[in-house]
């Protein structure tokens, strides 16, 4: 049986952690309020960008213009790998790891050299740490992403893509589901595939006019491409974001409730332990009596 | 005369959405103006100046790039940033500018040429646009 001091102890340690897991999980919900609203901002510009896009990919023909060209040899395919800095948040960066894992490993045998760009700590460890080349890792960038980070990662795929350094390009991140749910998601970057114009046209409701376009179709795709694959990777970031701080609320809340658990598991074993070293102390005492009346 | 539904997006935020008489875009191909009414038109934006009207004042937003589309008496503006001309920060845009020339005049083989110039126009035109106000 322990003693009375070291159960006494362990409670105070296990409160400690409580306060810990409690404060992480009240941060990590004025995080995730502040970058669902970011996402929230960020919606009209990518559903105007999908609009906009759709319609006029519907104009020119498939392989109009190099980031929509299948290459025809598939020897390279590189690898962005959105993950978190920090751990702490339950199996989420886990998740995300094993499935860009899997999707290498599949690559390598349809006969592909593999390699990786990552943005997060997490990611980046695992990705040095195993057998694949990493191009660019961005560390500890998780807690200020913005626009001009995602336009430096896709820029730099871009050039790879155009220059035929890379055949396939593919985004594993953190999609923002739900509070509960954050499952990985693997998306093809390149080459783009753009947004079906007659499902944009069911989502709008309406029939859109003909268009006049300055300067001509080609020379705008040209312009818009480039970006709509900013636009996605800034999307990945913003998920992934909020989905980080939703499995860290999630594995906090846990947490704390195991901490409470332990607690009053404790508390049962130190008035047990007090009641155990009373009876033990009464019986000296009643021995004692007995011995010298005896 | 009618007006026209101006909206000016970032991936950040919202920067104008008003109702508006009259917008001045600088597109690539040279300024345009869209008034109420005005037929289905892609265009894409330079570095530049987007003025707009309402109520007989003129107002002036700074636009780094980007695309405009005219739907249904709507224009939409799909800028990478934007700002008005009153929230321009001019002592960021001065020390941007100076860096910008700074790099250019510098004649370093690392240095990429086009993304300097850019900022540079970037931080001139912003210069421009903040004076306006």
């Amino acid at each position: 049986m322990p003693s009375l001091k070291d159960v006494k102890m362990k409670i105070v340690g296990v409160g400690k952690t409580k306060q810990i897991t409690k404060a992480m999980n009240m941060v990590a919900s004025a995080k995730l309020r502040g970058a669902q609203a970011r996402i929230e901002r960020f919606r009209p510009y990518a559903a105007k960008y999908r609009q906009v896009l759709a319609e006029l990919s519907r104009k020119v023909e498939g392989n109009a213009h190099p980031l929509l060209a299948e290459h025809e040899e598939k020897k390279n395919c590189a690898i962005v790998m959105i993950t978190s800095d920090r751990g702490l948040c339950g199996s989420f960066n886990g998740n995300i790891i094993s499935a860009a894992l899997k999707l290498a490993e599949e690559k390598t045998r349809a006969g592909m050299q593999v390699s990786f760009t990552c943005v997060g700590r997490k990611g980046r460890d695992v990705a040095r740490k195993s057998d694949y080349a990493v191009l660019t890792a961005y560390g500890d960038r998780m807690g200020s992403i913005d626009f001009p980070l995602a336009s430096a990662v896709a820029q730099e795929v871009i050039h790879g893509y155009e220059t035929l350094a890379f055949d396939e390009v593919w985004l594993v991140y953190g999609e923002f589901v739900s509070m509960g749910q954050q499952p990985p998601r693997a998306l093809c970057l390149l080459p783009l595939k753009t947004p079906e114009a007659e499902e944009i046209a069911e989502e709008a409701g309406e029939a859109r006019c003909e268009y006049v376009y300055e300067p001509h179709e080609e020379k705008l795709l040209a312009e818009l491409l480039p970006r709509y694959v900013k636009v996605q990777v800034y999307r990945g970031l913003l998920d992934t974001s909020a989905s980080e701080h939703a499995a860290r609320m999630a594995a906090m809340d846990n947490a704390t409730r195991n901490c409470n658990e332990m607690i009053n598991m404790l508390t049962l074993l130190y008035n047990k332990t007090r009641q155990a070293s009373i009876t033990s102390e009464l019986i000296d005492i009643v021995g004692g009596a007995e011995a010298l009346n005896g | 005369m009618g007006t026209l539904q101006l909206e000016v997006v970032t991936p950040d935020k919202t920067v104008v959405s008003a109702e508006v008489e009259m917008v001045v875009c600088p597109g690539v191909e040279g300024e345009f103006g869209v008034l109420p009414q005005h037929v289905s038109l892609l265009s894409a934006l330079k570095i530049g100046d987007l003025r707009y009207r309402v109520n007989g004042k003129d107002e002036n937003v700074f636009i780094s790039g980007g695309f405009a589309d005219v739907n249904n008496n709507v224009l939409s503006v799909l800028a990478e940033s934007a700002e008005l001309a009153g929230d321009i920060d001019t002592a960021r845009a001065q020390a941007a500018r100076e860096r910008a020339e700074k790099r250019l005049t510098a004649h370093d083989e690392s240095v990429d040429q086009t993304r300097a110039e850019a900022a540079l126009q970037r931080a001139i035109t912003r210069l421009q646009v903040a004076q306006l106000r």
